[in-house]
């Protein structure tokens, strides 16, 4: 069976700076795999090559079968691969809901839908998600105004209400409150589970991401390290090595 | 009461003493007539700038097309547009009647309106491939270089100008322009008000507050952007029509791409009455009406260097404008009203 | 077109066009390194540019007319550009450093609607020259004239432009400067007085505009409206060669005054504006063409 995702080989550099060297992974349906490694190691550039923020120097990146490396951003979103930012990115002057409403795929659409009423079908699943992620009281409220946990959640149900097939997210524990976290990853599995969104999940957090992860990938400087089950990651010394030498 | 029902008070209200003014009003027609163009110059810019994030400096260059576009079908309808412009046009050897004149209206402003938003489709794409200040300043560029091209294009009168067509003395022009503009003003301003009421005013939205976030969601923003631009320049070209044939007289920097008048004037009015609200344009171009008048009549030689003032004092103290100062307001006073 | 058959036909015309371009070109990159400062330290777009250029001019008509050297008009025009520029800091820029590129082209632009204004009610829109009573040399058998003040204003362009490096790399001052422009907050911790520097910065660069103006009044001419054309040049050298790249500045400076005179000469004089602010459009579009096949866009 083909995985969702497949990169092959793909290599970036900035200047002179190698960013990813030869990177192979895959990211099966339904799973939920992870990636980690030191700081600098080059995962958040990996996201970007997949996504098609930048052009890649090699190698080749297929979605449900698809090359994707050559195509623009909102192209690949409208495949149905998203991903969430570090810095948690939403519409700051927008209210909640709006953020949801302009959050709705456009897949099936054409240019022409975008002249319908805002108010609509959309409103409703916007509710349910909103409340799914605990922001309802909120939802009129400008997003901007909004804490940084908050605004999290917020782009995660953004996320979710585009239908994602699959979700790459970037840190999605970063800054926020510990004893949040485990509704955050509660959350997570059940988009998994009941939405049978593909998760894909860079963390810095061990953990949060050797309970969620089924698979994890490590990278260190720019390179696939290893790769396994958290249990052989975890006893994996190489991992142990980059982190610690890392310091 | 809520924003949108005090909003269409303030329409009402407008609208009602357009239509009346002229009767209240005679001897100020003119300065009406720019005031209602004004307002859908405000409208227009803050389409693009206070709601989607482009601050366009250019958007003269649609006013332009308009105003050259109009005059020149008004005249090439009946006599040749070159002729017409060497000798300088008007005199006796090129008459208008009144159903020609009208015929020439009503041809030209739609026509107008069709160049300039193909225009903007047309280099839509390179120029708002560019972001922030890049944009802002491409822009100032593009409504400049219109301008001094256009002095330079001896088919239209060069810098010499072109006369726009008049009709017989006799044809009450004064009231004609007037509710061309106030009806304009109008629907551009019932326009734009549904228009970001539906998903597009949504998708527009998004663009300004985070351009690369709507891209990663699917929007196909370079479409977008265009299509808003184009929307404005449709506006624009109709209302450059109306103005050419109000100036009576065309000259190619300061009527048709007035870039540094009316060009930064129209971001001035959008910030005044406060930018990205549907209302803030349409308050601000009244404000800006007034004192402009006020300067003019009161500070002759001098009303140049008040409005560069009042430009300064505007965008360093009251960025936010009317609507935004009126929203504070409200919002501390609903913050008050939780405490006790 | 005839006026290119000219130039095929005579080629020494070129000459000429290239040798006033380069002289011009020198004046054009002294503005433009300012703007580069402010820019780089301040991350301000400082629109009234050219008006400084254009008040520096005014300083040396002035003089001209009171009876002193114009060359004594540079250093004047310096010192008492680089006082103004200081004062409008610490009255209207300080309060839009922080605000968003947008408010601060808007503001500048204010500012140089009213110094343009101001200058065209002080002293009337006519074309003003400080006469430096230099003359003039002949060469390649009278067919290329040199104006000895342009080569005069070229030398001390680059004189000054040289002080200014120096300036910035020695000084203290200097240094913060740099700092400053390299990471604000971290000056700051370090104990740097960031208003400070910006407040000089922002004098700096209008002194060095101010010298500009008094080269331009000698050697060329000057009149209240010469303002924005000198700020969207300076932005054009800017955005071709970026902010630390001096050498970039003074290749991209001198090559703007050729092209200059020459699409003046082949397009006639009329349209000499209309080709200085539709290269900045074709430069703009075509930058950010280039990045965008990249995937990126002009920051």
């Amino acid at each position: 069976m083909t995985a969702m995702l497949e990169v092959r080989n793909v290599s970036k550099s900035f200047g002179g700076v190698v960013a990813n060297h030869d990177i192979s992974l895959e990211v099966p349906e339904g799973r939920i795999i992870g990636l980690i490694g030191p700081n600098g190691s080059g995962k958040t550039t990996l996201f970007n090559s997949i996504v098609g923020y930048h052009p890649i120097d090699s190698g080749s990146i297929r979605f449900k079968s698809r090359e994707i490396s050559t195509l623009l951003v909102p192209d690949i979103a409208r495949l149905g691969l998203l991903r969430t930012f570090q810095q948690t990115r939403i519409y700051g002057e927008m209210t909640c809901v709006q953020n949801m409403l302009i959050s709705v795929s456009e897949r099936n659409s054409r240019f022409i839908d975008l002249f319908t009423s805002q108010t609509g079908a959309g409103v409703e699943r916007a509710d349910e998600l909103l409340e799914f992620v605990g922001l309802y009281e909120k939802r009129f409220l400008a997003a901007g105004t909004l804490s940084f946990g908050q605004q999290k959640l917020l782009e995660f149900a953004m996320a979710l209400m585009n239908d994602p097939h699959m979700l790459m997210l970037d840190e999605p524990t970063a800054g926020i409150n510990p004893t949040l976290i485990n509704g955050l990853i509660e959350r997570l599995r059940r988009a998994n589970a009941e939405f049978g969104i593909t998760l894909f999940v860079i963390e810095h957090n061990m953990r949060v991401i050797m309970n969620l992860a089924e698979h994890i990938y490590c990278l260190a400087h720019g390179e696939l390290l290893a790769d396994g089950t958290p249990d052989q990651i975890r006893n994996d010394q190489r991992v142990i090595d980059a982190y610690l030498g890392a310091h | 009461m809520s924003e949108t029902r005090a909003n269409l008070n303030v329409f009402f209200a407008l609208a009602a003493f357009g239509v009346a003014a002229p009767f209240i009003f005679p001897n100020y027609m003119a300065q009406m007539t720019e005031l209602w163009l004004f307002i859908v110059f405000a409208l227009t810019w803050d389409l693009v700038g206070g709601q989607m994030g482009y601050n366009s400096f250019g958007n003269v260059i649609f006013i332009g097309i308009g105003v050259y576009a109009t005059a020149v079908i008004q005249v090439a309808l009946l006599y040749d547009v070159g002729d017409y412009n060497a000798a300088r046009g008007g005199g006796t050897s090129f008459v208008f009647n009144e159903m020609q004149y009208l015929e020439g209206l009503a041809l030209g402003l739609p026509v107008s309106a069709i160049m300039a938003a193909l225009l903007a489709v047309l280099i839509g794409s390179a120029v708002l491939g560019m972001r922030g200040q890049y944009f802002a300043i491409c822009t100032l560029g593009l409504g400049i270089a219109a301008g001094e091209i256009a002095g330079g294009w001896e088919w239209i009168g060069a810098g010499s100008g072109m006369t726009v067509p008049q009709p017989p003395p006799a044809f009450p022009t004064t009231r004609l322009f007037y509710y061309l503009s106030l009806g304009l003003a109008v629907i551009t301003f019932l326009f734009i008000g549904w228009l970001l009421r539906t998903r597009f005013g949504l998708a527009i939205n998004a663009i300004r507050d985070d351009e690369d976030k709507a891209e990663a969601m699917g929007h196909y923003t370079t479409r977008i952007k265009v299509t808003a631009w184009a929307i404005a320049a449709f506006f624009l070209g109709i209302a450059g029509g109306i103005y050419g044939n109000l100036k009576r007289f065309i000259d190619p920097t300061d009527v048709a791409f007035p870039g540094q008048t009316i060009g930064v004037w129209m971001v001035l009015m959008a910030i005044l009455g406060g930018k990205g609200t549907i209302l803030g344009p349409v308050i601000g171009a009244i404000i800006f009406q007034f004192t402009k008048e006020f300067f003019w009549t009161y500070l002759l030689g001098w009303q140049r260097v008040a409005l560069g003032v009042l430009i300064v004092v505007i965008v360093v103290f009251f960025p936010k404008g009317v609507v935004g100062y009126m929203r504070n307001r409200r919002a501390a006073r609903l913050i008050a009203g939780q405490g006790r | 077109m005839s006026n290119i058959d000219l130039l095929i036909d005579a080629p020494i015309l070129l000459v000429q066009l290239i040798s006033d371009g380069l002289m011009i070109g020198a004046i054009f990159a002294l503005a433009a390194f300012g703007m580069a400062l402010v820019w780089g330290v301040m991350k301000i777009i400082n629109i009234c540019q050219g008006e400084f250029v254009m008040l520096g001019g005014y300083v040396a008509v002035w003089m001209a007319s009171a009876g002193v050297s114009p060359f004594l008009g540079v250093p004047v025009a310096a010192v008492l550009m680089f006082i103004f520029g200081w004062l409008l800091y610490q009255t209207i820029i300080y309060r839009i450093v922080d605000h968003d590129l947008f408010i601060s082209i808007l503001a500048t632009f204010g500012i140089s609607i009213v110094l343009q204004q101001l200058m065209n009610e002080a002293f009337g829109a006519d074309v003003r020259i400080a006469e430096s009573g230099l003359g003039t040399w002949f060469i390649f058998g009278g067919l290329v004239t040199i104006s000895q003040v342009k080569v005069v204003a070229f030398v001390l362009a680059f004189i000054l432009g040289g002080v200014l490096v120096y300036f910035l790399k020695k000084s203290r001052v200097g240094q913060a400067i740099r700092a400053t422009s390299q990471d604000a907050r971290a000056a700051r911790v370090l104990g740097i007085n960031t208003n400070h520097v910006y407040a000089i910065t922002y004098g700096l660069n209008a002194a060095i505009c101010g010298a500009c103006g008094a080269l331009v009044a000698m050697a060329y001419t000057i009149h209240p409206y010469i303002g924005l054309p000198y700020t969207i040049r300076s932005f054009m050298i800017v955005v071709v060669a970026g902010l630390g790249n001096l050498g970039a500045v003074i290749l991209a400076s001198l090559g703007l005054g050729s092209a200059e005179n020459i699409a003046g000469f082949i397009l006639g004089a009329e349209y000499q504006l209309a080709f200085v602010f539709s290269l900045l459009v074709i430069v703009l579009v075509l930058r950010n063409w280039r990045l965008a096949r990249k995937r990126q866009y002009l920051k």
